[in-house]
């Protein structure tokens, strides 16, 4: 679960990294009032769940109250990479001398964490890394030797910040990022820019943060921090519906059992000359109930023309698909939706019975994938 | 002679008096496995079917034998039990758990790659060394005895690709699911290793998924160490960037984790990669006859 800039800088502030003072805004009038309250100039910055917000328009000074209105004004609503700015993000603006980059990941490969710093802030990381690899440093921790101070002088030293009062004040925030990425379950803690002010002040102006979705339950406050209108509306519905779900840009609607045979499946119908709608993944239970929600959240999405169900029966029992299948016939409005079914696996000639005996004209039966996606493209054209 | 299980394995399932771990763990009796014993803290000394039950791990240790242990208890207990299986002498742990947090595997990884344990998943199907032993929720009726070591990220993809290959009339040695979680156990080079050491496999399967950077270094383990030939399947070349494609591990970061990228890195060092499912199992059956 991604985080807004706010949220994350909740968080931050709660382990003890400076941050500046800022309040929330969804109006132009409420931007005003923030900045009234804050007092001198301030910073009106878009939250939404995507980097270059400053390169795209999003982030602005506002040198008083009626300026922050205005620019808040200009924000609402901006289009920034596909997110549409519904909430603002209002706080003092500081002055900066130098902007550095500090972030912790959970690198996957190595398994381990691994601490990234550079006093070249401000730019995209992957810029940096690839112009100046030299003033990156990489640094792994151990997880289970945990953060020990050392780590923090690799990277202030290895990293050329000279000034002794800033070598301690990043040492510190080093620490506590690190604290943060492991107290909340975090997949990505990153601030960009770690600013210094002319007096010597080092604070976090931006944040990216990322939890990971198997530890949200040690995090309720965190959990209930979701954005349901920041996703894709189908996929909201899906999450309500615990149908594991994902849009994509075509029209024939895909259901699996299991993520494997689900992103196999969309890969065949794109092979098959198609364009597959969505990835859907029933999991392993797959009951009739299941199928029935799944199919509900598939056929919200309007450009679907066809539905192919591509079926291995380990635990799921084809028998209970089929069960599934014709009570979303009934309960659904299914007529306009050719319907492809391949059952395989556990109790495959069971479901394909039950298919069958059911007589209903829009359920086309396939042997294999591939016969499969071929006839549910070529149902989708007609369709 | 198969990997990981064979007739030597004695089986204790963490959690066999819940409804998951009795239905699968009976399952694996019924296959012919040799289930030793279950463990459920306070339900020592109970029995599920003629099967023993333990408080600890240890105690099916000293008491059975146990040497595997398969794990299907809930998520927030998974790691204890990992923990407490390895801190116990069992050789292999076997994690079928979805949903471990990543920051606890991380750490659990770490812990157990230094006591010399081999661990297969979590969030992963198990292990099947067909005619010998079924730990985990693998339909075993599929699948035959044969040649073909399968090693997998996903479950169904490999019943699919199994099931291709036994209308084929080939067979498999051991197919293990490693699970579909970014931190896994067992990698793809841990059981391409144990593939290649193992007399019944003559060809290796690898089927892989986006996400990570396990199926680039399978793909450059296998150029330097393997001699037996390898083919592979990846899935989610439609997958969108940033979005979790039903497995917590598959998600394409960035520009980094493609299906794309990783059939080039295995392409680069002659690794042959099959469009679909059906195609892969019609390579194997073309390299074997
Ligand atoms: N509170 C602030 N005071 C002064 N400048 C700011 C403040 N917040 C952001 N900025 C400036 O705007 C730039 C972009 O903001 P940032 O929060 O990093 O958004 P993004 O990374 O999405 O572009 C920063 O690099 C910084 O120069
Ligand atoms: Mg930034």
């Amino acid at each position: 679960m991604d985080l807004y800039e706010y949220q994350g800088k909740d968080l931050f502030r709660r382990v003890g990294i400076p941050v500046s003072e800022g309040r929330l805004a969804t109006t132009p009038e409420e931007a005003r009032q923030a900045a009234e309250e804050l007092g001198g100039p301030v910073v009106v910055k878009a939250q939404v769940l995507t980097g270059g917000r400053g390169k795209a328009g999003g982030v602005k000074l506002a040198s008083d109250p009626a300026d922050a209105e205005a620019k808040a004004r200009d924000i609402l609503g901006l289009d920034i990479n596909g997110h549409v700015v519904r909430t603002l993000w209002i706080e003092q603006a500081s002055d900066i001398e130098r902007e550095y980059y500090l972030s912790v990941t959970f690198d996957r490969g190595a398994k381990k964490p691994l601490f990234m710093f550079t006093t070249q802030g401000g730019v995209e990381i992957e810029q940096v890394a690839e112009e100046s690899p030299d003033a990156l440093v990489r640094l792994h921790v151990d997880p289970l030797e945990g953060f020990q101070p050392w780590v923090a002088r690799r990277l202030v030293y290895g990293g050329g910040v000279e000034d002794p009062s800033e070598q301690k004040q990043i040492a510190a925030i080093v620490g506590q990022l690190y604290r943060a990425f492991v107290e909340f379950d975090a997949m990505l803690c990153e601030i960009n820019p770690l600013i210094v002010t002319p007096d010597g002040e080092v604070k976090a102006l931006d944040s990216k943060f990322t939890v990971d979705d198997s530890g949200l339950f040690r995090h309720p406050d965190v959990a209930e921090w979701r954005d349901p209108t920041a996703a894709d509306p189908i996929e909201t519905f899906a999450r309500e519906k615990h149908v594991t779900y994902v849009k994509l840009d075509g029209d024939v609607g895909v259901l699996a059992n299991g993520a494997g045979l689900g992103m196999s499946t969309v890969d065949v119908v794109a092979h098959a000359g198609g364009r597959p709608a969505n990835f859907c993944d029933l999991g392993g239970g797959g009951s009739a109930e299941g199928v029935v929600d799944a199919l509900e959240v598939i056929t919200r999405d309007e450009q679907v023309r066809s539905i192919f169900f591509n079926i291995f029966g380990g635990i799921t029992r084809c028998d209970e698909v089929a069960r599934g299948i014709l009570a979303a016939l009934d309960r659904l409005d299914m007529s306009k939706y050719p319907i492809v079914v391949r059952l395989d696996g556990t109790n495959a000639e069971e479901g394909r019975q039950i298919l069958a005996e059911a007589g209903r004209e829009n359920i086309h039966p396939e042997a294999t994938m591939l016969d499969g996606a071929r006839r549910a493209v070529e149902l989708a054209g007609t369709a | 002679m198969a990997i990981i299980l064979d007739n030597d394995t004695r089986l204790v399932v963490a959690g066999l008096t819940g409804s998951e771990g009795r239905f699968h763990g009976l399952r694996n009796r019924a296959y012919g496995t040799n289930l030793v014993a279950g463990v459920t803290p306070g339900k020592g000394g109970q029995d599920v079917e003629g099967v023993p039950i333990f408080d600890t791990v240890a105690e099916a240790v000293d008491g059975a034998g146990a040497n595997t242990s398969l794990i299907f208890v809930p998520a927030r207990f998974a790691v204890d039990a990992i923990y407490e299986a390895v801190d116990a002498g069992i050789d292999t742990v076997i994690c079928i758990t979805e949903h471990i947090p990543a920051h606890d595997m991380l750490r659990a990884y770490r812990y157990f790659r230094g006591q010399g344990t081999t661990m297969i998943g979590p969030n992963c199907p198990g292990v099947l060394s067909p005619g010998k032993a079924n730990a985990g929720i693998i339909p075993a009726e599929i699948f035959s005895e044969g040649g073909v070591g399968l090693v997998s990220r996903s479950g169904t993809l490999t019943y699919q690709i199994g099931h291709e290959l036994t209308q084929l009339g080939l067979g498999n040695s051991t197919i293990v699911g490693i699970g579909g979680d970014p931190v896994v156990g067992s990698s793809f080079v841990d059981v391409i290793e144990k593939f290649e050491a193992d007399e019944q496999t003559e060809l290796i399967v690898l089927v892989g998924e986006i996400g990570g950077d396990e199926e680039e270094k399978a793909a450059a383990y296998v150029a330097e160490h393997v001699t037996k030939p390898v083919l592979a399947y990846i899935a989610g070349f439609s997958a969108p960037p940033g979005k979790t494609m039903g497995h917590a591990g598959a998600i394409i970061s960035g520009s980094s984790g493609t299906a794309q990228g990783k059939k080039e890195a295995l392409e680069a060092r002659g690794i042959e990669v099959g469009t679909t499912p059906t195609e892969v199992a019609q390579m194997v059956a073309s390299r074997l006859k």
